[in-house]
């Protein structure tokens, strides 16, 4: 029964990828949008944290929102780029969505 | 897949009335059925058709009514929300003693049951806004 979460606010702003990753089950997938693919950054006070949570949940980053902040190649390794077909194909491969605002 | 989806932030405060309008535009390609798009709280001023954005820019009331139109997609503004924010349709207006209404073509308003029946009936339901 896996779940997507979504989280579209930056973690320097604000707490909910924070509770995201507290509550997000193992096997459970989490796309970042919007604000929230500053997560997706390498190489800040977050990175680690990021990478720590890739071992039990699939991260992803919207690929549009990434390439907005001029961040295409400043990615985690591991996190997956979809564009919006692909965020579409996420909420139909999971149960449910949780979106975290 | 049936989806619904929920709109809680005005068009050009941030980004997710944007991220909104391209999910849907993204999951109707793909030949999915929109059951609703309900807007709430500061959503409803998505659905002004008096808004009027420069012309470089994009006019968010109209790319939904337009999406709604080619789609027949329900655009439904919660009517406490709308109320509150000076959203109005023709009755409404009259209900309350105005002397106009602004509410977009494809836009209805409606209460919020429309979400909870959007919940229940649709398969997904993915939440936009602050």
């Amino acid at each position: 029964m896996p779940t997507l979460h979504t989280v579209n606010k930056s973690p320097f702003d604000k707490t909910s990828l924070n509770s995201c990753l507290r509550f997000a089950k193992d096997g459970s997938s989490i796309l970042l949008i919007e604000d929230g693919v500053y997560a997706a950054l390498n190489g800040t006070t977050f990175t680690e944290a990021v990478k720590t949570a890739m071992k039990n949940v699939t991260v992803y980053a919207l690929q549009p929102d990434i390439e907005a902040r001029g961040m295409a190649n400043k990615v985690i390794d591991g996190i997956k780029l979809v564009d919006y077909a692909g965020f579409v194909d996420l909420v139909e491969q999971n149960d449910r969505v949780e979106s975290w605002l | 897949m049936k989806l619904g989806v929920q709109v809680n932030e005005g068009p050009y405060q941030h980004q997710a009335s944007d991220s909104a309008y391209q999910f849907v535009k993204a999951a109707v390609e793909k030949g999915h059925e929109i059951f609703r798009v309900f807007f709430y709280h500061d959503g409803v001023n998505n659905g002004t058709r008096l808004a009027t954005p420069p012309q470089d820019d994009r006019n968010v009331a109209n790319r939904w009514s337009e999406l709604a139109a080619k789609h027949d997609i329900d655009l439904v503004l919660c009517v406490a929300a709308a109320q509150r924010r000076g959203i109005a349709d023709a009755d409404e207006a009259k209900r309350n003693g105005k002397d106009a209404d602004n509410i977009a073509p494809g836009f209805r308003i409606s209460g919020l049951g429309q979400l909870i029946e959007a919940g229940i009936q649709c398969d997904r339901l993915v939440v936009f806004g602050d």
